[in-house]
């Protein structure tokens, strides 16, 4: 038997009536090590700020692990750090998160993948969610990520790489359309 | 080296495109580059897992959240969870939004001329149990128009967001009633190209889950991505 997926359908304007009960800003909770800071604004066409997006992410541990039974990789577990965070966007297009820096996770073949965010946004006039990641700056396994090379034009891979603003601080804008695009993946 | 099976991709046209321009603010939200093809690694087969103990005695009643019994039509929606073999994805977390039987949502965006219900705000959530099974007690929506075009209504629609096993089986869609009028006029509804994947956002009414004396009963399998048949190689 072969069943066609559903389709998908957009969260409207009044996502926060279903969605922000599960909002999950402290992605670190109550995890042992040293929280850092993402923060971001959303911007459109115009570079007008999306007031009306939600932004979750999925990230490994410390150490590269995700906390979910398809990953068998034997390395440590705290079971307090599940991963996995959502933020809707305030009025002027913002969206927050502590966490634990992700480690290094497998990649194709005997590829590294160099510490990143895999992001998901999901807005009124967007029918399907977009995929997309957040990778660091000043991280030399950047070069080697197998997924950042699919990306050819160094501009746009730009697009994926935070910037540090201070210790422990890093911001990371998406722009859904025009200049500076951000790269969304088909995943 | 770690071996990791991807999920199937989406077969042509059982997916809207981002940007399509019948529904208006798709045009300046949806991506001018096309999106980068990645393959599937552990990042995109492993996911948020929720379990049972996030959920409360009346989530998935929303008839039992206010002070008193909201107005409307009282409705009973269940249906099961599967991936696309057919087989049940149980313990996944399913929320849920709707707007009042009045057509109004419990959210200071909505301003439509119509009443709010101090006792209905709309708002759900259930995990799946091990059978894939899912089932809310509500109250039908009504309509509601939207200013997407001139004289624009919504068919009444329940809004519904899944996890499934892994970040790539994310989903957020719409349920539909069957016989709505406004279905054939709804540009949401219509992004859906192909016939058939469009037809299954629409429930069907159900005399089985019907409770006599108290609530229509209405059927709604949701469906996820599944597992490829074999490993990505790279
Ligand atoms: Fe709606």
């Amino acid at each position: 038997m072969k069943l066609i997926p559903t389709g998908s359908q957009t969260v409207g304007p009044y996502l926060h009536v279903g969605l922000t009960w599960l909002t999950t800003q402290d992605i670190a909770g109550t995890a042992g090590g040293r929280r850092i800071r993402i923060s971001g604004r959303i911007t459109d066409a115009d570079g007008v700020a999306v007031p009306d997006a939600l932004v979750e992410v999925w990230q490994a541990n410390p150490q590269g692990k995700y906390a979910h039974p398809a990953d068998k990789q034997d390395k440590p577990v705290d079971s307090a750090f599940k991963g996995w965070g959502r933020c809707p966007t305030d009025k002027d297009g913002v969206f927050e998160f502590t966490t634990l820096k992700p480690g290094a996770v497998p990649g194709p073949g005997n590829s590294l993948q160099a510490p990143h965010l895999a992001v998901t946004i999901f807005m009124r006039g967007q029918l399907k969610h977009l995929f997309t990641r957040m990778y660091f700056p000043d991280e030399a396994a950047n070069a080697d990520d197998p997924i950042l090379n699919f990306v050819d034009d160094k501009a746009r891979r730009d697009t994926l790489i935070a910037r540090k603003d201070g210790e422990g601080r890093y911001s990371w804008d998406v722009v859904l359309q025009g200049r500076n695009e951000t790269v969304f993946f088909d995943c | 080296m770690v071996d990791v099976i991807g999920y199937r991709r989406e077969a042509p046209g059982t997916q809207p495109a981002h940007l399509f321009p019948g529904y208006a603010s798709t045009v300046k939200r949806a991506p001018s580059q096309s999106l980068i093809k990645i393959p599937h690694t552990l990042t995109e087969v492993t996911g948020p897992l929720f379990g049972h103990d996030r959920i409360g005695p009346n989530d998935a009643d929303l008839t039992k959240q206010g002070k008193g019994e909201p107005i409307g039509e009282r409705m009973i929606l269940s249906g099961r969870v599967l991936d696309e073999d057919g087989k049940p994805v149980p313990d996944t977390l399913v929320e849920l939004w709707q707007c009042n039987s009045a057509g109004r949502y419990h959210h200071p965006v909505d301003q439509h001329n119509a009443p709010l219900d101090p006792n209905f705000t709309g708002a759900g959530r259930i995990v799946t149990n091990g059978k894939g099974e899912y089932r809310f007690v509500t109250i039908r929506p009504g309509e509601y128009p939207w200013r997407n075009h001139y004289n624009a209504w919504r068919p009444a629609h329940i809004h519904l967001s899944l996890f499934g096993p892994a970040y790539v089986t994310r989903l957020v869609t719409q349920m539909y009633f069957p016989g709505d009028p406004l279905l054939p006029l709804d540009p949401i509804f219509n992004s859906v190209a192909d016939a058939v994947a469009r037809d299954r956002l629409i429930s069907s009414f159900d005399i089985e889950t019907t409770i006599p004396e108290q609530a229509l009963g209405y059927k709604f399998d949701i469906v996820l991505r599944g597992r490829a048949a074999t490993p990505m190689v790279d």
